[in-house]
């Protein structure tokens, strides 16, 4: 039988003690904390999720840093990061990797997580993908999530990416993350205005 | 049925493995439903004036990024299920109890199993367990209100909870939240994520919420769950049925015949 699709609805101010787990920043596993959750939201004695498979993937580890900003230029506390990716070897769901990461900004707006430098996956037809982060925003006073993808500054690949070359190019910066230290690539979103982040439909 | 699950290499792909891949990848979803979603600007929702972006999304294909999720990964990732918020203390919690129930599927009625759900909500007093939550309704020390369960083989989930209590916020003047339980849902696809909230049949705060509102009309009922004798148990809950729609694969692939 023919259905509907259910509606989206924003996730509000109190998502932090039901969608983020202590260490659910962390795919690349094995980090010093137990990075993503908002400790200082979620109530005491919270029963808190089990913080992972403990597995460590193999793969380069790189922290994603960056911070949310409203059109207003001032940064929001209250959204959750969702990141999606392959493995190093550009496999989706492989054995061992979950892939899947998240972290609620801080008062700061920022966010941090640590993961595996993905692998170039198969596009369309012959094509190949760079390596990339899909990257799902959900927040207060967002009623829809708004989906991008986080790039490396750098990587081999871009030129004949079959989602970036979609981007105009003078917007295409707005996806890359930036090297930023060892390591750590930098990846601001800005949701609306001068510099807004690409966001795609699919 | 369900995408298969992905495990691909582009260095060590077999030939075979490519034509999966491409058969897989044939298998687009169906796009988003405009006449079901709100907006991203809808300033009746005033926290969507600063946060809705300015330029239209750009239309992308949909790539192993988009098709594959985590389906397969919530018992490593989160720890058991949590389906009774009413027994996640010593004691029960105030309130109306409920049981609220229904099925994931996709827009060809096709179940969705494996997907998590996670939920959260204000306790019967329409009070969060979160310390943002700054409104002098009482707390209960027997409700945190937090959930999570992943859809059966036939899509099915049941949760146990307490109904909750509708609570005043800053959007207007005189604004009120409708009764409302928080539901996250991501399993097969990063395409078919969904994040809404599920409102009560008969509740008069439905039609003056600016959140609801923001859903064209004929899709608002949508979101609203209807009691049910049938799911009602005897002597202890009140039954509510409420199923979710998800973006589902326009053509079911097939396995690689070779």
């Amino acid at each position: 039988m023919k259905r509907a699709q259910t509606p989206s609805q924003t996730v509000g101010p109190f998502f932090h003690y039901a969608l983020p787990w202590p260490g659910c920043g962390d795919v690349a596993g094995g980090g010093s904390e137990p990075i993503g959750c908002r400790l200082d939201l979620v109530p005491d004695g919270h029963r808190l999720f089990a913080p992972g498979s403990g597995a460590r993937p193999a793969g380069e580890v790189i922290e994603l840093v960056g911070c949310v900003l409203d059109g207003a230029g001032d940064p929001t506390p209250d959204v959750l990061i969702e990141t999606w990716q392959a493995d190093c070897d550009g496999r989706y769901g492989a054995p061992g990797f979950q892939g899947l990461g998240r972290c609620a900004t801080g008062e700061d707006g920022t966010f941090r997580l640590r993961l595996i430098k993905p692998g170039r996956a198969g596009g369309p037809g012959d094509s190949v993908q760079a390596p990339h982060v899909a990257v799902g925003i959900i927040g207060r006073g967002l009623l829809k999530r708004l989906v991008t993808r986080a790039y490396f500054e750098g990587d081999e690949g871009h030129d004949e990416d079959p989602v970036l070359t979609l981007v105009p190019a003078e917007r295409r910066d707005t996806l890359m993350a930036r090297a930023d230290g060892a390591g750590r690539f930098r990846f601001d979103i800005v949701l609306q205005g001068q510099g807004e982040t690409v966001f795609f439909e699919f | 049925m369900s995408p298969p699950e992905l495990c691909f290499s582009l260095h060590t792909a077999t030939p075979r493995d490519m034509l999966r891949i491409q058969m897989i990848s044939a298998s687009r979803y169906v796009a988003e439903d405009e006449e079901a979603q709100p907006p991203l600007l809808f300033p009746p929702y005033r926290s969507t004036v600063l946060r809705a972006p300015k330029r239209p999304p750009v239309r992308i294909p949909q790539t192993l990024t988009e098709i594959t999720g985590p389906a397969s990964a919530w018992e490593s990732l989160g720890g058991p299920a949590c389906s009774d918020l009413t027994k996640q203390h010593a004691g029960a919690p105030l309130g109306q109890r409920i049981v609220m129930a229904g099925r994931v599927l996709d827009e060809a009625g096709r179940p969705v199993p494996r997907t998590l759900i996670e939920v959260w909500q204000a306790n019967a007093a329409g009070r969060y367990a979160h310390a943002k939550d700054q409104w002098d309704a009482p707390l209960d020390p027997n409700f945190t209100g937090a959930g999570r369960l992943v859809t059966d083989d036939e899509g099915r989930y049941r949760l146990t909870t307490i109904r909750p209590g509708a609570y005043p916020w800053g959007n207007h003047d005189n604004a009120w939240r409708p009764a409302h339980i928080h539901l996250s849902l991501f399993g097969a696809a990063f395409a078919s994520r969904l994040v809404t909230q599920c409102y009560f049949e008969g509740d008069p705060l439905i039609a003056l919420d600016p959140i609801a509102a923001s859903v064209p009309e004929g899709a608002r009922e949508r979101l609203i769950a209807r009691f049910d004798l049938g799911l009602t148990e005897p002597s202890f809950a009140l039954g509510y049925v409420f199923d979710i729609v998800l973006r589902g694969p326009a053509s079911t692939p097939t396995e690689d015949p070779a």
